[in-house]
This record gives C-alpha cells, sequence and structure tokens, in this order.
C-alpha cells in the first residue's frame, strides 16, 4: 500500500484497536461489577464516607491507650515469628534453589519438582495454609509460622532459582570449563555472586510477612491480628485504632531499617 | 547526585545473619506451644495434606458452584485491578522523576507507602464498619494496596523511557500532555500491560483472604467454611486444588507477559 | 534581519564548571555552518542553549530577532516549532512505526488536545508521505523503529524534523554512531536540504573532512571557547591541532563513536 492511505491505515488500525480494548476493559468491568453485586455508586460513596468516619471514630482514646502493653506484646510475637518464618525459609530456600537450579543442574528432575513445589507454596493462598495448619497446631504460634513458612518457601525459592540462573550462570560457565567438579563450582561461584540478591529478597519477604502476619493472625486467633479481630468484633474501635497504628509503625521502622541494610549489603 | 552505596563494614553481614538466627531460634524455645503436642500434630498434618492434595472431594458444594465462587473471586480481583490502575497510571505520571518535579515523587512515593503499610485486611474490615461486610468493602479495601502497588510500579516504567525521545519531542515544541501520549505511554506501554497483570494476580489471591477473613463471599468464604465450620479436609483439598489452578495459570501468563516485555526492552 | 541567528557573549557553567565562555556567533540563512571540536568541549551545549533545552547562565540568543532566552512558554514552544533537531541517538519512539514518529514533528503546532489525542490532518499526513519518500524509506512506513538500521532511523528523525517546516535544522553529532557509507548519505540529504529549500543547517561533527567537505563555514570550538570560525579553506593542520590540542592527523580518520 502507498501513499497517503498508507499513513492513514497505520492511525486507523490503532484507533481500532485501541477502541475495542477500551470496550472490552469497560465490559470486564461492569460484568465484574455485577457478578460480585458490587454498586458502583455505593462503592465511590462509601469512599468519603469511610474517611470521615475515620477521621472521628477510629483514633485511640485514654482505654485505647490502657491496652498498648497488651498490643505491644502481641506485635512483638507477630514479629519474632514472622522473622523465624522468614530466616527458616531463607535457609531451606537456599538449599533448594542451589539443587533446583538449571545452572548449577544437580539432577534434572529435581529441577522439576523443586519448581512444582515452590509453585504449590505460592500459589496455595497464604489463608489456605493458615487453615490447614490450624486444623493440627490450633491456636498456637506453630500455625501462624508454618503458614507464613510454606508461603515464603514457595516465594524465594522460585526468587532464588532465578537469581542464581541470572547472576551465576557466567561464573559458573567459567569453572566448568576449568573442569571443576560440581560442589566447589556452588561453593566459589554461585554462592559469592547470588548473596547480595539473595539478602535483599530475603529482607522483601520478611516486609510482606509481616503484613501477611496480621492477615494470619487474624484467621487463626494468634499474635496482633488476633488482638485486631477482638477489639474490632467488641465494637472497641479506638483500640482497634491504636492497634493499627502499632502496625504501621512497625512495618514503616522495617521498611527504613531494610532500606538502610540494603545499602551496605548490595 | 546519588551517595554511593556505603562500603560494607566486614562485622555487618554476619551478625545480621547471626541476630536472625538467634531470634529464630529463641523464638521456638520461648514461644508458646500451649500444650499442643508438636510431634504428633506434625504426623497429623501430614497426614492431613495427603487426603487433602489426593483425595479431594467436595461435599457441601457442588462443581458448578465452586465454579461460581472462583468467578466471584476473580470479579473481585479484576475490579480492584481496575479501580487502582486508572488512578494509578496518573499518579504514575506526576510520580515519575523525569516527568515531574522531585519533591512530588517523593510525596507520592511516601504517601503510597503509608497507604500500604496498613494491611489490605484491615483495610477492608474499617470499610466494612460503614458499608458492612461484603464486595463493596472487600474492592475498596483491597484497592488501597492495589494502587500503591501499581503507582509505584508505573512510574518505574515511566522512568524507564528513553530521555532522548522526550528531548527530542519538546525540542520540536510539543506540549507536555502531548509528550505524554505520543512518547511517554507508548514507550512504556508493554511494562505497563505486565506489571498490571501481575497485580491482577496478586489481587486474585488476595480476595481469596478476603472472602475467608472479611465477608467479600467467593471460593475464599468455601474454604475458611470447609476448614473452620465443617473440618472436612477433603473439601479443603479440592477447595486448595481449584484456587492452585487458576492462581497458578495466573503467575504463568504474568511471568510470560512480564518476559516479554523485559526483551522488548533491551 | 541580516542574520537568522545571533548569539551575543554565550556562557553556560554547571556548578561552577563552565561549559561555554563568551561565545558569540552570527549565522545567516541558508548557511551550512559545521561546529568542530573534541567530545565534551561545549558543542552539544552550544546547540542545546539555541532553543533553549539548555538554560544558558548568561548572554543571549536571538532567533528570528526574537530574544529566545526571554521567552514565556507559549512562544518558546511556538519558536521551537521553527527549529528542527536531530540527534546522535536518533532519539525516537522505538515502539511506534515510521510513519507515526514522523508526524510526532506537527506536535509542536497543535493544541493540547489535538496534541494529547495525536489528531493530525491529511495534509500533514500526505506532507509526511512526500518526505518518506523524498528519503527513501516509503517500504518501511509500516516498520517499527527499533527494527530499523542507524542510516534509516537518522532519516526518519530528518523527516521528523523536516515536517516542522523549519527554518533551522541543529544537529547533534547526526553521523557518530553510523558506518561512513550510512554517514555519507545523510550529510548528503542535509546539504541537498540546505540546498534545495535553503534551510540554514548547524551541525555537530567530530570529524574534520567530513566537515571540511559539506560546510559553508566550520566554526571551531575548545574548552568552551570558539577558536575558529571562518571557511573551511583556510582551516589548517595546525589550527586543527590548535582546536582538538593533539596531533590534526588523528581527527582526520572516519567517524569513531564517543
Amino acid at each position: 500500500m502507498t501513499g497517503v492511505g498508507a499513513v492513514h491505515k497505520i492511525y486507523r488500525q490503532r484507533q481500532l484497536w485501541g477502541g475495542v480494548g477500551l470496550v472490552l476493559v469497560v465490559i470486564v468491568t461492569v460484568g465484574s461489577a455485577l457478578i460480585a453485586q458490587f454498586d458502583l455508586v455505593e462503592g465511590f460513596a462509601a469512599f468519603p464516607k469511610a474517611l470521615v468516619w475515620m477521621g472521628t471514630n477510629f483514633v485511640p482514646d485514654a482505654r485505647a491507650w490502657a491496652n498498648l502493653p497488651k498490643i505491644l506484646l502481641r506485635l512483638g510475637e507477630t514479629v519474632v515469628v514472622s522473622v523465624m518464618a522468614t530466616t527458616a525459609a531463607a535457609a531451606v530456600s537456599f538449599v533448594l534453589a542451589i539443587l533446583g537450579s538449571r545452572t548449577t543442574r544437580f539432577h534434572p528432575g529435581a529441577t522439576v519438582v523443586i519448581r512444582a513445589l515452590a509453585s504449590l507454596g505460592r500459589n496455595i493462598p497464604v489463608v489456605a495454609w493458615a487453615m490447614i495448619f490450624l486444623l493440627a497446631f490450633g491456636q498456637t504460634f506453630l500455625t501462624g509460622f508454618l503458614a507464613l513458612f510454606i508461603e515464603s518457601l514457595g516465594f524465594l525459592t522460585r526468587s532464588y532459582l532465578e537469581t542464581i540462573d541470572e547472576t551465576a550462570s557466567g561464573p559458573v560457565e567459567a569453572l566448568r570449563a576449568a573442569g571443576t567438579p560440581w560442589a566447589p563450582v556452588v561453593v566459589h561461584a554461585v554462592v559469592p555472586s547470588v548473596l547480595p540478591s539473595l539478602a535483599s529478597w530475603m529482607l522483601f519477604m520478611l516486609e510482606t510477612n509481616i503484613r501477611s502476619a496480621t492477615l494470619v493472625g487474624l484467621l487463626t486467633g494468634t499474635g496482633i491480628g488476633f488482638l485486631f479481630d477482638l477489639y474490632y468484633k467488641s465494637l472497641n474501635y479506638p483500640s482497634a485504632a491504636l492497634t493499627t497504628l502499632a502496625i504501621v509503625v512497625v512495618v514503616l521502622a522495617l521498611e527504613a531499617a531494610s532500606t538502610l541494610l540494603r545499602k551496605v549489603i548490595l | 547526585m546519588r551517595t554511593p552505596s556505603l562500603p560494607p563494614k566486614p562485622w555487618t553481614k554476619p551478625s545480621v545473619a547471626l541476630t536472625l538466627g538467634v531470634v529464630t531460634v529463641a523464638g521456638f524455645l520461648l514461644l508458646d506451644t500451649k500444650g499442643v503436642d508438636v510431634a504428633g500434630a506434625f504426623v497429623k498434618t501430614g497426614k492431613d495434606l495427603v487426603t487433602l492434595f489426593l483425595q479431594p472431594a467436595a461435599v457441601h458444594f457442588t462443581v458448578w458452584e465452586a465454579v461460581q465462587g472462583i468467578v466471584l473471586t476473580l470479579a473481585l480481583g479484576l475490579l480492584t485491578t481496575v479501580f487502582g490502575a486508572v488512578p494509578a497510571l496518573f499518579g504514575g505520571l506526576l510520580a515519575a522523576r523525569n516527568l515531574g518535579p522531585g519533591w512530588l515523587s517523593a510525596l507520592l512515593k511516601g504517601f503510597v507507602s503509608l497507604i500500604r503499610a496498613v494491611p489490605t485486611v484491615l483495610w477492608v474490615l474499617i470499610f466494612a464498619i460503614g458499608a458492612g461486610l461484603g464486595s463493596v468493602a472487600a474492592v475498596v479495601g483491597m484497592t488501597f494496596h492495589s494502587f500503591g502497588y501499581l503507582l509505584k510500579a508505573y512510574s518505574e516504567a515511566f522512568e524507564e523511557v528513553d530521555h532522548g525521545t522526550i528531548e527530542a519531542l519538546r525540542a520540536s515544541g510539543a506540549s507536555w500532555p502531548a509528550v505524554i501520549t505520543q512518547a511517554v505511554i507508548p514507550g512504556a506501554w508493554p511494562g505497563l500491560l505486565s506489571w498490571t497483570f501481575l497485580r491482577f494476580e496478586i489481587n486474585f489471591t488476595t480476595a481469596v483472604a478476603m472472602g475467608a477473613a472479611a465477608g467479600a463471599g467467593g471460593i475464599g468464604f468455601d474454604l475458611f467454611m470447609a476448614a473452620g465450620y465443617y473440618f472436612n479436609l477433603r473439601e479443603v483439598g479440592a477447595i486448595a486444588w481449584g484456587i492452585l489452578i487458576v492462581a497458578a495459570g495466573l503467575e504463568y501468563g504474568a511471568t510470560r507477559l512480564h518476559q516479554a516485555s523485559r526483551a522488548g526492552h533491551k | 534581519m541580516s542574520h537568522l541567528l545571533e548569539i551575543h557573549n554565550l556562557s553556560k557553567d554547571y556548578r561552577g564548571v563552565p561549559a561555554l565562555i563568551d561565545v558569540s556567533l552570527n549565522v545567516k540563512k541558508g548557511e551550512f555552518v559545521a561546529v568542530i571540536g573534541r567530545s565534551g568541549a561545549g558543542k552539544s551545549t552550544l546547540l542545546r542553549c539555541i532553543n533553549r533545552m539548555v538554560e544558558p547562565s548568561s548572554g543571549r540568543v536571538e532567533f528570528e530577532g526574537h530574544d529566545v532566552l526571554a521567552l514565556g512558554r507559549r512562544a518558546l514552544r511556538s519558536v521551537r516549532t521553527r527549529v528542527g533537531m536531530i540527534f546522535q541517538h536518533y532519539n525516537l519512539v522505538p515502539r511506534l512505526t515510521v510513519a507515526e514518529n514522523v508526524l510526532h514533528g506537527r506536535l509542536g503546532f497543535k493544541s493540547s488536545w489535538a496534541g494529547l489525542l495525536g489528531l493530525y490532518s491529511i495534509s500533514e499526513k500526505r506532507r509526511a508521505w512526500d518526505l518518506l519518500v523524498q528519503l527513501g524509506l516509503e517500504a518501511q512506513v509500516h516498520q517499527r523503529c527499533d527494527l530499523l538500521s542507524g542510516g534509516q532511523k537518522q532519516r526518519v528523525g530528518i523527516a521528523r524534523a523536516l515536517i516542522q517546516d523549519p527554518r533551522l535544522i541543529l544537529c547533534d553529532e547526526p553521523i557518530a554512531s553510523l558506518d561512513p557509507g550510512s554517514a555519507k548519505v545523510i550529510m548528503d540529504h542535509l546539504r541537498r536540504i540546505a540546498d534545495e529549500s535553503g534551510i540554514t543547517i548547524v551541525i555537530n561533527l567530530h570529524q574534520v573532512d567530513v566537515a571540511a567537505q559539506y560546510a559553508d563555514r566550520i566554526v571551531g570550538i575548545r574548552a568552551g571557547r570558539v577558536e575558529y570560525d571562518g571557511s573551511p579553506k583556510k582551516l589548517n593542520k595546525k589550527t586543527v591541532s590548535h582546536i582538538y590540542g593533539t596531533d590534526s592527523q588523528d581527527m582526520l580518520v572516519g567517524g569513531l563513536e564517543e
């Protein structure tokens, strides 16, 4: 096609596809709203209404502040459980990733199995795992720990696998070409090149876990989530607000510490 | 000018690792298992998992109802993705350091950090106070994190657009709105799309969690009932399989899109 | 007005480090001016001060009688539409087609809404096609720009500048990333444009032989100052080595990327 028509054609095509895309998005969105019985008007109205309500009622009062020690204790427990789950998962994921990586080539079958297991851990939501473990471990810290552990294992194993494949392949090839056996290749080529990234992923996982821990605690009756649920269900909103505030402070503090640590590690 | 990262002091890495290790071990020793037979619980869980995954069976609902539950959860995830993406597009443009003033970028990103410091489940519950437990509270509550995540992701995609392209159009007298729609958005488009799909996958699993913990309905609620009310392991297994398949499928799609967008960039 | 472009005592420093020192230069309509000098001598800065992509520290730039440095936002945009610019790294939108990139040159003429929506008139599209034919790119009209060769990309850049109907085209090292064959094609196009349409060309080059071959006038910059301003015929080895601060023989070898 030549001439102005050729130029026209490009714009007509773009407009057509753009239009189709937009219509599709609108249809899918409206369809979803119907399926979920989501009233758009109500949704948009709820937003400012809730914010106003939050400003007035969702504020800690004297009674709430009296609960602070209890809140901090629970929060500490939650943080500790999150750290435990993340650390343990990081250690195990490290081993799994080395065994399952296509770069280290430990065993061809291992790659498939480990990737599948990681997907299992990661794609079944932490909520589901929490419910499963609740059945056996009841309202102890182990329920939350195990749920976070499995979830972290799934996420970190995949992240570590990707990191190893991306960063270590060069050094590994070099050492292998020199005839180095498997274990020294891992120790001298893989580990040094991936350690900073692994640490960075672990920090990221820790931040995510602190947030998930609230959710898990809510469902399983442990940690800070349990406390929030208690106050919420008893309509003690000021205390619930204080609990939320405490969580926010911890999350932000962790993010700041993590940013600092990253600058030093990487 | 960016300050370079501080050189790592030799004692930093080992001491961080040591601290985490100590906390983990201490946690196991000190936290209360409340009289639960831990060893026995592990055995029970092992058996549970076998039943769960190898003998799934639904009792309280039919396959069709399960599909409906999944579709509802997908709908919730989709709505929160769309409602997060649209404002995030504008916010991302403002927050991109190559497009807007530095202070605005820092302000927006800081604001978003604050929003994300409150766990999603708490946002949903807070909104449920005013709007009642249901899809409205769930979608609005989930949209906070959706918006925050996408704003940061989109702004990074915009920042990666080649500076020279923007320079060329500005040098020819084009206005900023024209530069944005004709150069910045087309340039960042693959990245925008892939981040959005990644978030959709996360929003699906979050919607499952909200169904279980915050009254949003859908497959998450079925899960909560099967595990916490009927104590039916095989049903939990069936639901877990359903979620696993959908989530893994979404994750696969999202990863492929992400890799394709990265490849186009090189 | 006698001169299309007048630069008076232009200076620019970046946080105390001088990039341009008291540069004065007048360019007549239709001239083909080559600016030569080492990397970092200030050539890019000089070019970008002309259309105020870089804000000078002091001095005056007059284009078509307007004081460029005193213009408000809208007036500056208007002036920029009359100044085209091509770049060493082409600066196209890689994922878009050749035709779309060429038409981007018209965005400066549009109101906010038309520019936002990317609405181009039929005459603009016709002009785009004519330019593509002129530059030998008709076969690539639907091609994505990231799939083009360097020479083709630069021709798209030239078409994008030409569609503005500019009085002046600024060229920032346009052949530095090209092989000698493609470089000749580009230089021939630029010379032809200057001869046929009377468009003034100010081009940065670090290859002295290319400059001497194509330009009507050469301006030599060293460490931010003008060290030579005159005909290429009067340029001798001693002057060139003074501008570049090395043996001039090195500078006569073809275009190496910075």
